[in-house]
């Protein structure tokens, strides 16, 4: 003990409670800052597993981000049953389905608040009703929706939340998990003290600290995200709309982030936008397969059934309170010549539009 | 996003032959449904001495499937349908110089679309016997399909066997999970159990000691010769020169020679040949031999 340290035990207590704020945690011990929204996510399901070795189910969607995916179809080898809820089109669950799949062989649920591809939020505070109804553990990785939508936890059932820091302007390699008080608990690293032990191993102090900050910031931008920003979101979606035909909006429009917009051009692939898009200075993600080095296109666009042709050129435009409305214009300016050098060499679209092409497929 | 060569950024940026030759008499279209890559080959072929006069192509794909679209259609032109059949997808690659392991996919591609636009040419049914499963190493751009197969065929039993046979897992080794699963399950369809450290299939080994001289170049050549069958398939192979104490000098022939992960190669070709004889070999390329003789 010496008094450098506790002033930076100071500042972890500060970042704490600025997190706490964020997300209206009714008490500051239940944020336990980890690594990343990964560790944050599979602490939370391997602890609702191994505090209840009797429940060998676990209830979650089909268009999860991998930390989740992955590590559940990890569990599914060793033997624990994961249901995924499907999506419509529209990336939407079905309540029906869920409600008829909890009961007391459930270990926990976990449903993410915004999807990472399209924005489309899941109403998490009544899936977590009905499942703390079931008598079952409610965890959701929202880790895209911090610092975009009011959260505030105390009014909800949700036991466990997932962050990640970088999605909130923190540094990479930060994260962190709610826990809500009395909620049963087992640790992913255990060793010291760090974290009330629940989360052993030396705290990443400076990023931690960032991570508080960057909580406080997004706590007073809250409703600039809601409408500054998403007034910029729409004006880049409009523009796209009218200026080049055959790509249409994926997700759920009328009920996701204010800074997302998933657009899909049709006849065209992801990559070789994305190309295009970085040599004009543009900044944007995709779905497509060859941008991860995986061969399928993004399984959030199978499972809304988004056809191959589609599915394998959408883009992700994501917004922050940093961008302005001239790099908005600039993005609409840039994108239809790009679209249309693309589709010029597409064997599935011609000069007068779609075109059929059937080719043999190996 | 990925480390694209200056060659493949060229041909993206700025396709050559780009759209469809208008009367074209050769027309290949193949596709992968599971990585929503596509294309169509459109050739004018000269009917008196089959020489191909114009080429063009349309793609539906990434940065690279378009690159390795355009090199083709410039390789192509000016041969005979016979001298383009010879163009293997490493030549695709090579032209580019050279592709992301997860992107060799790419150049399959386009030697596809060139066979069935010269069996189109000829009046031929052009079927594909060509599979893609998940890609599950991807330093040496081997998918689940091949590696399951190969295990089932060979009667592999372990992780080392999978990287002699198919070079998976001789890399990164990030694969070795998925590996070892594909081991599992196909062994356990066979009612058998995997386990990591089983004895190899291949070759029984024997003692180091207990071997003549003349045994143990017999072994280094049994160990080689159960090599080149998956180097041939890369379209290489591999020839011993010489045995000198510990040091084996080997040539690498075609597509090997040259190749980007010669020295991963030579160095799995290495430990091979120290499991095998239970003691320290060096694989030397045979035209480094001078270079280590002075050194």
């Amino acid at each position: 003990m010496h008094s450098f340290g506790n002033k930076v035990g100071q500042a972890l207590k500060q970042a704490r409670q600025q997190i706490q704020q964020l997300l209206g945690a009714e008490h500051e011990s239940e944020i336990i800052f980890t690594s990343c929204g990964t560790e944050s996510d599979n602490t939370a399901i391997l602890s609702a597993l191994k505090s209840q070795p009797d429940r060998k189910e676990i209830i979650t969607t089909a268009v999860e981000h991998p930390a989740i995916l992955t590590f559940c179809e990890h569990l599914e080898k060793e033997g624990y049953i994961v249901h995924k809820l499907v999506v419509d089109k529209q990336g939407r669950l079905d309540l029906e389905e869920y409600q008829d799949l909890l009961d007391k062989k459930v270990a926990i649920v976990s449903v993410m608040w915004a999807n990472n591809e399209t924005g489309t939020l899941f109403p998490v505070e009544q899936m977590a009703e009905m499942a703390h109804k079931a008598g079952v553990l409610f965890h959701t990785d929202a880790v895209q929706a911090v610092g975009k939508i009011a959260i505030d936890l105390k009014n909800t059932k949700i036991d466990m939340l997932s962050v990640s820091g970088h999605k909130l302007h923190a540094p990479k390699g930060v994260g962190m998990l709610y826990l809500r008080r009395n909620t049963r608990f087992r640790p992913l690293l255990r060793g010291g003290h760090q974290e009330r032990g629940r989360r052993a191993g030396t705290e990443n102090t400076a990023s931690i600290i960032g991570l508080g900050k960057a909580a406080e910031l997004a706590m007073q931008h809250i409703t600039f995200e809601n409408t500054t920003v998403k007034t910029l979101r729409d004006r880049l979606e409009q523009g796209i709309l009218a200026a080049v035909p055959n790509c249409f909006v994926t997700g759920d429009p009328d009920n996701r982030l204010p800074n997302t917009s998933n657009i899909a051009f049709e006849y065209i692939e992801g990559e070789a936008i994305l190309l295009l898009l970085n040599k004009a200075g543009i900044a944007a993600s995709s779905g497509s397969a060859c941008t991860s080095g995986s061969l399928e296109p993004s399984h959030v666009m199978k499972a809304m059934k988004i056809p191959y042709t589609a599915a394998h050129g959408t883009i992700r435009f994501s917004l922050s309170r940093y961008n302005t409305e001239a790099e908005i214009d600039r993005v609409i300016e840039a994108i239809p010549p790009i679209i249309t050098q693309l589709r010029k060499l597409s064997p599935y679209w011609s000069d007068k539009g779609a075109e059929q092409f059937t080719p043999t497929y190996a | 996003m990925w480390d694209y060569s200056e060659k493949v950024k060229e041909h993206f940026f700025n396709p050559k032959n780009a759209g469809a030759v208008a009367d074209a008499n050769a027309i290949g279209e193949v596709g992968s449904i599971t990585c929503g890559d596509a294309l169509r080959l459109t050739l004018k072929v000269d009917p008196q001495t089959e020489i191909i006069t114009e080429a063009g192509f349309q793609t539906f794909g990434c940065g690279s499937a378009i690159a390795s679209s355009s090199a083709l259609t410039e390789m192509v032109k000016g041969k005979t349908l016979d001298e383009a059949l010879k163009i293997t997808n490493q030549d695709i690659a090579d032209f580019l110089e050279g592709l992301p392991p997860e992107k060799m996919h790419c150049s399959v591609m386009g030697r596809e679309a060139l066979h069935a636009a010269v069996a189109n040419f000829r009046g031929e049914e052009w079927s594909n016997d060509h599979e893609e499963g998940a890609l599950v190493c991807k330093c040496f751009g081997i998918d689940a399909v091949l590696i399951e197969n190969t295990v089932r065929e060979n009667n592999l039993r372990t992780l080392n066997d999978v990287t002699n046979y198919t070079k998976a897992g001789g890399g990164c080794t990030s694969c070795h999970e998925s590996i070892e699963e594909i081991l599992t399950k196909v062994l356990t369809e066979k009612g058998e159990v995997f386990e990591h450290e089983a004895t190899p299939s291949t070759i029984p080994t024997q003692k180091p000691y207990t071997m003549t001289n003349i045994q143990r170049m017999r072994r280094v050549e049994t160990v080689l010769e159960s090599i080149r069958p998956q180097l041939q398939r890369d379209r290489g192979d591999i020839e011993l020169v010489d045995i000198e104490g510990n040091k084996v000098y080997v040539n690498l022939i075609g597509a090997c020679a040259g190749c980007q992960l010669e020295f991963q190669t030579l160095s799995g070709i290495q430990q091979r040949l120290i499991e095998e004889l239970g003691e320290f070999i060096k694989v030397i390329p045979a035209k480094l031999r001078e270079q280590v003789a002075t050194a």
